[in-house]
């Protein structure tokens, strides 16, 4: 799955190439739906009654430093796996008539990057995880750079700049750990002892790395830059899949690595994702341009993340069902805000087609041109602003269930987004596809073609289903969250082997 | 392979031999037919890189009064140095031909500095060490000057003869004081006397001309002045070999100097190329920033490295050497690679070296512009690539020696170094183009780019052969 979509991607480049950019498509979309078929294959493979790895792969790599080939997933990894494997084929197919220049070298990017993103998500060996985390920068400084906006140079750079800024830091803490354990593989720098001031230095390594990718309040701004000027297949990877990058690092380094840290720095945390909420959501509301409205919606969603996470330590022991509700909360919040947010971007991709704006202003009255459109975008913007039955309820209702238990200002201020995420959510379908038609132009657009409506059918059936009926989605993830709580929650300090 | 009391010295002896029927060979020949001269001298080259894996003695040596080595350091020193040497000529070949440069002379002074490199690496005394220094050096200034009607080349090449010479009088005062404490020239005899002798500040006194003299010669900060204008001023093929070759041997050199001779005095030469690296770290990468000629940028990212690669020996352990080492491997290879690209430019007809003018080449040799930016991205210290492993080694061996702050300082300013490479991809990828034609550079410099190009990406992949090798040097 890893290697699958690198394969093809090498393969359009030095087969059919820009000669024959039929060929070049078909090779990316079979691979990409082969990649998407071995990904539900691992559903019935997964074991979901233990929090172990399962489906390890391991091999020595680079025996003289211990850095092995280390592959592996458990509860978390496997719905971001299927998300990335799903966003392929649709970003695929998405660009199968809208992309005109160099489509061949843009499909076989987008393919290599997949696979790379499948592979920081399965990797299990932290140095192997760095390898993909970084590689992955390249191709999509490539997306942006060449089939970008007017400004795509300057978003570019400071998408790659901001990002590198915060990895290498990472790459310190994991190659000090790496030393300490004498090993790079993932479970044994968990079991690491550490002292406090040890924990705290590592965790601010990585929040740097994870909080500029996530992207948390303040270090967000690389995102509506990169947003508006990506191309839209680029928008929607940026969105449904390398936000989630910062979150599943999150989950698989900062907490289980460093519990003690997290435990002192909880405050900070749960107040940074709380501004991210509020203050972006107030932000994204004073938009004019659609994609920017998104991208500043995503943050603001990706502050429900942390906060899910990170509200594990208010919740005095004895709660570990709330903590279970917070964290399962924040990874429904991941995998549904990667549905919607795709969803949105494709959305504003077909307006943009048409249309060459994305101003909120030159629009309006589109659903008299549009019905088919109209009717689908309605279902995101409702699952955007968290409407029951979408998933982008569950998530956010259970962030807030659990956040009640700590505290009820959390709670009260989380809450606040869900008026807010109504107001900027509703109020850009209102101005787009409401009132009366604004111009010429929009009273001439086509509706949504096949193609199109496939790809937001799928993903409309995608975000309904896991609204309605999250339980399987559930199910994956508890073991590990559920043991990663409890390690999580255990100090470090007095010694011990832990989360074993 | 070759046994008697010449055998270990197969190699150095062949090479000598060979120059010497080159050197007669090339005088009785004419213009047209000084494609010989390259052909004999590549192949000179290759027989006595394949002299140099196949005489590999069981053990370590040490030879002839002990004034000579031959061990596992010095056979892969010396086979990085000869690989990269007839890649720079590979460049080179077609950049001399087409500047009317194309002399015997050129030829021959690089396998007379290639000879020298080979004779630094495995020298065992002060003596040999400094003989095989001056021998490189000389070749190479009169390198830097090969282009006669060219003021910039001139300049560069008193500047760097001036320099060069001072920095010679640096290291064989240093030496001449270590002789004159201990008595012996023999680097084991003199970390013997060094422990026990108690004139412990005329050994600090060495030092400190010794430390000097070596980051003269790599250019580490605050003795890079000499660097960026020799850099610039050489034709584009001889700064492809002074930039790698030459950077492998001074890592021998430093090697045999500090970490054998003067280990007893291991703190303090620690604290002073700590100082060194990290002033050179954060000159050469900020410095850089500012540049709009490659080469001047390729210059001050060399200052960078050497920075980077001091950190390894500061270490001060088998593994910090060997990342030290693995480090300037693949810097030797990254840095033939880069000046190769800006060679490869030179193929448009005029000089082209500004950044400005590799705007668009994506659009006009994909395949090229590729491989440029693979270089790039390996220089930065990105993985998949080799770069990234060159950093990796090097940090961690920092870190295994509980130096962490070095470790933060170095990847805080591969953060800027980064900034200056990604800009010439950007131009290159994203830029429109000036012009729509291809550049036609020959088979031979394609090829040579193509190896560094997909060099730099196979030992990213799979960085451990090179790097068992390198620790097998230092642990026997």
């Amino acid at each position: 799955m890893i290697w699958l979509p690198i394969l093809a991607g090498v393969l359009i480049l030095a087969g059919p190439g820009e000669r024959l950019p039929a060929w070049s498509r078909r090779i990316a979309l079979l691979s990409s739906l082969v990649t998407l078929g071995l990904a539900v294959a691992l559903i019935p493979a997964f074991r979901t009654d233990t929090h172990l790895l399962q489906l390890v792969e391991r091999y020595n790599w680079v025996e003289q430093v211990n850095i092995q080939y280390f592959l592996g997933i458990d509860g978390i990894s496997l719905p971001l796996i299927l998300l990335t494997s799903l966003i392929l084929p649709l970003v695929v197919i998405a660009s199968w008539r809208s992309v005109s220049d160099r489509q061949a070298k843009y499909l076989a990017t987008f393919a290599i990057m997949t696979g790379l993103m499948n592979g920081v998500f399965a990797a299990q060996d932290a140095i192997l995880f760095y390898v993909f985390w970084e590689a992955m920068l390249i191709p999509m400084f490539l997306i942006i750079g060449i089939w970008g906006g007017p400004n795509r140079i300057y978003a570019t750079l400071k998408f790659f700049l901001f990002t590198f800024f915060g990895s290498v830091f990472m790459l310190v803490a994991l190659i000090y750990l790496g030393v300490q354990a004498q090993s790079f593989g993932i479970p044994a720098i968990q079991d690491l002892p550490l002292s406090m001031a040890a924990q705290k230095w590592i965790f601010v390594a990585f929040l740097l790395a994870f909080a500029v990718k996530i992207p948390m309040w303040p270090v967000h701004t690389w995102l509506p830059d990169a947003h508006v000027e990506a191309p839209t297949a680029g928008s929607v990877v940026l969105a449904a899949l390398m936000l989630k990058m910062g979150g599943y690092g999150f989950l698989r380094f900062s907490l289980p690595i460093t519990p003690d840290a997290a435990n002192e720095l909880t405050g900070l945390m749960i107040a940074l994702s709380l501004i991210a909420i509020v203050y972006i959501g107030f932000v994204a509301l004073a938009q004019q341009d659609m994609k920017k409205l998104i991208a500043y919606s995503s943050i603001a969603h990706m502050g429900f993340v942390t906060l899910g996470i990170f509200v594990v330590y208010q919740l005095a022991t004895g709660q570990g069902d709330s903590a279970l509700l917070g964290m399962q909360g924040a990874m429904v919040q991941m995998i549904s805000h990667g549905l919607i947010s795709a969803a949105m971007f494709l959305c504003v991709g077909v307006l943009y087609d048409r249309m060459h704006s994305r101003q909120i202003a030159d629009y309006g009255g589109v659903v008299n041109s549009m019905p088919k459109f109209a009717t689908l975008m309605m279902l995101f913007v409702m699952a955007n602003a968290g409407l029951p039955g979408t998933s982008g309820f569950i998530g956010e209702f259970f962030v807030i269930l659990s956040s009640f238990q700590a505290s009820f200002w959390y709670a009260l201020a989380a809450g606040m987004t869900l008026v807010l995420g109504a107001g900027y959510s509703l109020w850009l379908y209102k101005r787009v596809i409401f009132g009366p038609i604004a111009n010429d132009r929009v009273a001439k657009l086509s509706d949504v073609n096949n193609l199109e409506m496939l790809v937001l059918g799928l993903l409309a059936i995608g975000v309904l289903g896991l609204g309605l009926y999250p339980q399987p989605l559930l199910n994956i993830m508890e073991p590990t969250l559920q043991h990663l709580i409890e390690c999580g929650i255990q100090s470090k300090l007095d010694g011990g082997s832990l989360c074993q | 392979m070759i046994g008697g009391f010449l055998g270990p010295l197969a190699a150095e002896i062949f090479l000598l031999v060979a120059i010497c029927v080159i050197l007669i060979q090339d005088a009785f020949s004419y213009d047209q037919e000084r494609e010989w001269t390259y052909r004999l001298s590549q192949l000179a080259l290759l027989i006595s890189g394949i002299l140099v894996a196949t005489g590999m003695p069981a053990n370590d040596q040490v030879l002839y009064g002990g004034h000579y080595r031959v061990d596992t350091l010095a056979l892969l020193l010396k086979l990085g140095i000869i690989v990269v040497s007839m890649l720079a000529l590979t460049f080179a070949r077609p950049y001399i031909l087409t500047r009317r440069i194309l002399r015997g002379e050129y030829f021959l002074l690089v396998l007379f500095a290639v000879l020298g490199a080979m004779v630094m690496v495995a020298g065992n005394s002060l003596l040999t060490l400094y003989l095989g220094l001056e021998l490189m050096s000389l070749s190479l200034y009169a390198l830097v000057a090969m282009q006669r009607g060219n003021r910039q080349s001139a300049e560069a090449a008193v500047k760097y003869f001036v320099m060069g010479a001072l920095a010679s009088g640096f290291l064989l005062y240093g030496m001449s004081i270590l002789y004159g404490v201990t008595g012996s020239l023999i680097i084991q005899q003199v970390a013997q006397i060094g422990l026990a002798s108690e004139q412990q500040l005329l050994f600090q006194l060495g030092l400190v001309f010794l430390v000097s003299g070596l980051a003269f010669k790599v250019g580490a900060v605050p003795f890079q002045m000499w660097l960026p204008d020799v850099y610039q001023g050489a034709p584009s093929g001889v700064t492809a070999f002074i930039s790698s070759a030459p950077k492998i041997a001074a890592y021998g050199l430093i090697i045999r100097l500090l970490s054998d001779a003067l280990q007893p005095f291991a703190a303090d030469w620690q604290q002073l190329l700590s100082l060194l690296a990290v002033l050179s770290i954060a000159v050469g990468n900020v410095v850089a920033i500012a540049q709009t000629s490659l080469k001047r940028m390729l210059a001050y990212s060399a200052i960078a490295h050497v920075g980077y690669f001091l950190l390894g020996i500061i270490a001060g352990d088998s593994q910090g050497f060997a990342a030290s080492m693995f480090y300037i491997l693949v810097y030797a290879f990254m840095s033939v690679g880069a000046f190769g690209a800006v060679i490869y430019l030179s193929f448009e007809g005029e000089e082209r070296e500004q950044i400005e003018d590799f705007r668009g080449l994506a659009s006009r040799n994909l395949w090229q512009a590729t491989l440029i930016a693979f270089l790039m991205l390996s220089l930065a210290g990105l993985p998949p690539f080799a770069g990234f492993w060159a950093k990796f080694e090097v940090i961690r061996a920092v870190a295994l020696a509980d130096q962490i702050w070095l470790a933060i300082v170095a990847v805080i300013f591969s953060i800027v170094g980064l900034f200056y490479y990604l800009r010439l991809i950007k131009v290159m990828f994203f830029d429109e183009p000036e012009q729509a034609a291809t550049v036609k550079a020959p088979r031979g410099l394609r090829f040579a780019l193509g190896a560094c190009g997909l060099g730099v990406f196979f030992l990213g992949i799979f960085p451990g052969m090179l790097l068992e090798y390198c620790l097998q040097a230092f642990n026997g």
